[in-house]
C-alpha cells in the first residue's frame, strides 16, 4: 500500500491501522450505514441478492487466502461449501446443535476435509492441483449422493428453523443481519490471517515456492494450513447457504460455482481483501443483470436466454478483466486513487 | 464371460472416445503449453453443430461434417486470436483462467443458440451391428470406435509426415529456438487451436449421434481431462492408451461395482476422477509424461 504525506504515520500502531484517513472512515460508515438499512428499504429480490452476496463475499474471502494469496488455485471450492451444508444440515437436524454451534462446527469439518483435499498439493503444483481439486470435487458430489442414509441422497434433506440466542432468524430481514455481520467478521479476519506470519509465508509460497523453502518456510505445513484456513471459510458460507434456504441439497452447491469464484477474485484482483468484495459484487450483479434482461431476450432467442446470458456475460468480463486488467478492479481503484491524490502532479 | 466382453468392448469404444478429446487437450498442450479446460464445451458445441446441420436443416451426412467442422476451424481460430494469443507470455495460469471462462461463455452460447435443449439424431448415423458370437457391438459403438481411429490416424500422419506436423513438433520441443529458424510460432499455435477444435468438433458430432447432445455433454471434457492426466500431458500415444484403458475400467467398474454401492452407485461418472486423484498422488506426470525434477 503508498501512502502519502497526508497520512503519515507516527507510531507503530498508526501504521499497522487498517483505516487511516478520515475519508476512509467515513466511507466505512456510509458504507455500513447504506448495508445494515438495506432490509428497510429494499425490494425482496434486492435483499435476496444483498444475502447471497454477503454467502458469497465469506466464501470467496476463504478462496482469496487459498488461491490469491497461497497460489494454490482450487477448483473445488463449491464442494467445500457442500459439506460445510450437509454438516449444517446434520449437525442441526439430526445432533438438534443450535445455530451459533453449528455454523462454526461446519466450518471446521470444511476445514478439515479441505485438509485432507489439500494432502497431494505437496507433491503437485499448478494445473495438477487444479485437477486434484476438481476430482475432489465430483468424488464429494458423488459421497454426498452415495451416503443416503445420512444426507438424504438426491432428495436432500431440510433444516430446522434457526434462533440465535432466543432471537428468531426466519425472516429474511433478520437472516440478513446475520450474513452480514458473519461476512465483516469473515473480512476482517481474512485481512488479519494475511497480515500475519502465517499470511506472508503464504504470499512467499506463492511468488516462488523453492525459494521460500530455501528460507525455511515450511511448505507442507503452510500449504495445508491455507488449505484448512480458506475451507472453513467455504465451510461457513455453505452453513450459511443451507440455512438460508432451510433445505440442503447438492443442485446448491454446482460446479460452476468454484469457477465463478475464481472469477471473482480475477475480476476484484487477486490476493486483495478488499478486491474479492468488489469481485463477488461485480459478478453476482452482471448475473443479476443477465437475469433482468433475460426475458425481453427470451421472445426474440429462446426461453432459456436467462440461463445463458447469466454464463456469457460473467465470462466475457473475467476474459476482458484477463487480458486488460489482470489485476482487478481493487488495482484499477488504486489507480484512481492514486491519480487524485497526486493531482494536479 | 459374455458380460465382461460386452463391457469390454462398451468400454474399448468409450475410451476411444475420451482419447480423441484428450488429443485435442494434448496437442495444445504440447505446442503451446497452454491448458485448454474448455475442450469438453468444444465437443458440446460440435454436437450442437451436428444436430443443426443434419436434422433441421436436412444436410447429408458428409456435408453436416464438413461444414461443421469448417465452423469449429473458424472457431478455433477467434479462440486463439482473441482470448488466448494476448496472454502470450503471462503466467500459465492466467491461461487456465482463460479457458475456464471461455468454457462459461461457450456454456453460455450453448443454451443461448440451442436453448440447452437435449437433442438427438440417432437415427441419421448407418445401422452396422457386429456380432461375435454372444457378444454384440452396437452401432454406436462400432461407429464411435472406427471414427476415432481414423482421426487419430490422420493425426499421427499429420504430426509424422508433413511440414507443418514437422513445425508443431518443433515448437513443442523448444519455441525460441523454433522462432530462431523461421518458423512463425504464432501461425503454429493457430494451427494448434484449428486442429484441436475441429477433432472436438468431430468428436461432439460422434457423441451427439451416439448418446445425444445437452450441455451436460461438456463434463466429458472434464473426464477426458482425467484421461490426459493418466496418460502425461504431453504424450498422444499416452493420450490414446490412457483413454481405452480409463474406458475400460469406468465400464467394467460401472458393471461389476455399481450393484455393491449403497445407494444405486452412479460410479461411471465419478470413476475417472478417483483414478485421477490416485494418478496424481502417486505419478503426477502420467503414464507417458516428461517428469519434471525439482528440487530444493
Amino acid at each position: 500500500m503508498r501512502h502519502f504525506s497526508s497520512s503519515f504515520a507516527h507510531s507503530y500502531g498508526q501504521d499497522m491501522a487498517l483505516l487511516r484517513t478520515r475519508t476512509q472512515w467515513l466511507l466505512l460508515v456510509v458504507f455500513l450505514a447504506f448495508i445494515f438499512t438495506v432490509p428497510r428499504w429494499a425490494s425482496n429480490s434486492f435483499l435476496t441478492l444483498a444475502t447471497v452476496i454477503g454467502i458469497t463475499i465469506v466464501s470467496a474471502q476463504g478462496l482469496n487466502i487459498l488461491t490469491g494469496n497461497c497460489g494454490l488455485v482450487s477448483m473445488g471450492h463449491s464442494a467445500f461449501m457442500m459439506v460445510g451444508g450437509y454438516a449444517m444440515a446434520i449437525l442441526t437436524s439430526q445432533l438438534g446443535l443450535p445455530f451459533v454451534l453449528a455454523v462454526p462446527v461446519a466450518g471446521l469439518v470444511a476445514g478439515v476435509v479441505g485438509t485432507i483435499f489439500g494432502l497431494p498439493s505437496l507433491r503437485i503444483k499448478g494445473f495438477y492441483l487444479i485437477m486434484a481439486t476438481v476430482a475432489a470435487y465430483f468424488i464429494i458430489h458423488w459421497l454426498v449422493l452415495q451416503f443416503r442414509q445420512l444426507t438424504g441422497g438426491t432428495e436432500g434433506m431440510a433444516l430446522p428453523p434457526a434462533d440465535l440466542f432466543g432471537w428468531s432468524i426466519r425472516s429474511r430481514e433478520n437472516y440478513f443481519y446475520v450474513v452480514i455481520v458473519t461476512a465483516i467478521i469473515a473480512t476482517l479476519v481474512a485481512k488479519n490471517i494475511l497480515r500475519t506470519r502465517i499470511g506472508r509465508a503464504f504470499v512467499a509460497i506463492r511468488d516462488n515456492d523453492l525459494a521460500a523453502e530455501a528460507m525455511g518456510v515450511n511448505l507442507f505445513r503452510y500449504k495445508l494450513q491455507a488449505f484448512f484456513l480458506g475451507n472453513i471459510f467455504a465451510g461457513v458460507a455453505g452453513a450459511l447457504s443451507v440455512q438460508y434456504y432451510a433445505f440442503a441439497n447438492v443442485e446448491q452447491f454446482p460446479f460452476f460455482d468454484s469457477v465463478w469464484l475464481l472469477g471473482m477474485l480475477i475480476v476484484g484482483g487477486m490476493g486483495s481483501v478488499s478486491g474479492v468484495i468488489y469481485g463477488v459484487i461485480a459478478i453476482k450483479l452482471l448475473q443479476q443483470l443477465a437475469v433482468k434482461i433475460g426475458p425481453s431476450l427470451a421472445e426474440i432467442v429462446n426461453p432459456q436466454a436467462a440461463v445463458g446470458l447469466s454464463l456469457i456475460l460473467p465470462s466475457i468480463a473475467i476474459i476482458l478483466f484477463l487480458i486488460f486488467a489482470p489485476r482487478g478492479i481493487s488495482h484499477l481503484w488504486e489507480r484512481v486513487r492514486n491519480y487524485y491524490q497526486l493531482w494536479p502532479y | 464371460m459374455t458380460f465382461f466382453a460386452q463391457l469390454f468392448i462398451t468400454g474399448l469404444a468409450l475410451g476411444m472416445m475420451y482419447a480423441l478429446i484428450a488429443i485435442g487437450f494434448v496437442i495444445i498442450f504440447k505446442c503451446s503449453r497452454a491448458f485448454n479446460i474448455a475442450s469438453g464445451q468444444i465437443v458440446m458445441i460440435g454436437g450442437y453443430l451436428g444436430y443443426t446441420f443434419l436434422i433441421p436443416l436436412g444436410l447429408p451426412v458428409w456435408l453436416a461434417i464438413v461444414v461443421s467442422a469448417a465452423i469449429g476451424a473458424v472457431m478455433g481460430l477467434v479462440i486463439e486470436r482473441l482470448a488466448v494469443r494476448p496472454l502470450l507470455g503471462k503466467p500459465a495460469l492466467a491461461l487456465v483462467m482463460m479457458t475456464i471462462a471461455l468454457a462459461g461463455a461457450l456454456d453460455g452460447v450453448a443454451i443461448l443458440g440451442w436453448g440447452g435443449i437435449y437433442e438427438t439424431y440417432h437415427e441419421v448415423l448407418p445401422e452396422i451391428t457386429l456380432t461375435f458370437g454372444a457378444v454384440s457391438i452396437p452401432p454406436s459403438s462400432l461407429l464411435g470406435l472406427l471414427v476415432s481411429v481414423v482421426i487419430v490416424a490422420a493425426l499421427l500422419f499429420l504430426f509424422r509426415f508433413t511440414k507443418i506436423g514437422l513445425a508443431m513438433r518443433a515448437t513443442a520441443e523448444d519455441e525460441p529456438v523454433t522462432r530462431g529458424l523461421g518458423i512463425k510460432a504464432t501461425f503454429v499455435y493457430a494451427i494448434v487451436w484449428v486442429i484441436a477444435c475441429v477433432v472436438g468438433v468431430l468428436a461432439g458430432i460422434l457423441l451427439g449421434g451416439v448418446s445425444g447432445v445437452s450441455p451436460p455433454l461438456a463434463e466429458i471434457g472434464l473426464k477426458a481431462l482425467a484421461v490426459v492426466i493418466l496418460g502425461g500431458l504431453d504424450s498422444i500415444g499416452g493420450a490414446i492408451l490412457a483413454g481405452v484403458i480409463l474406458g475400460i475400467l469406468e465400464n467394467l467398474a460401472a458393471g461389476y461395482l455399481d450393484p455393491m454401492m449403497p445407494s444405486g452407485g452412479g460410479l461411471a461418472n465419478v470413476f475417472p476422477f478417483i483414478v485421477m486423484l490416485v494418478v496424481l498422488v502417486f505419478r503426477p506426470h502420467g503414464l507417458f509424461g516428461l517428469k519434471r525434477i525439482e528440487r530444493v
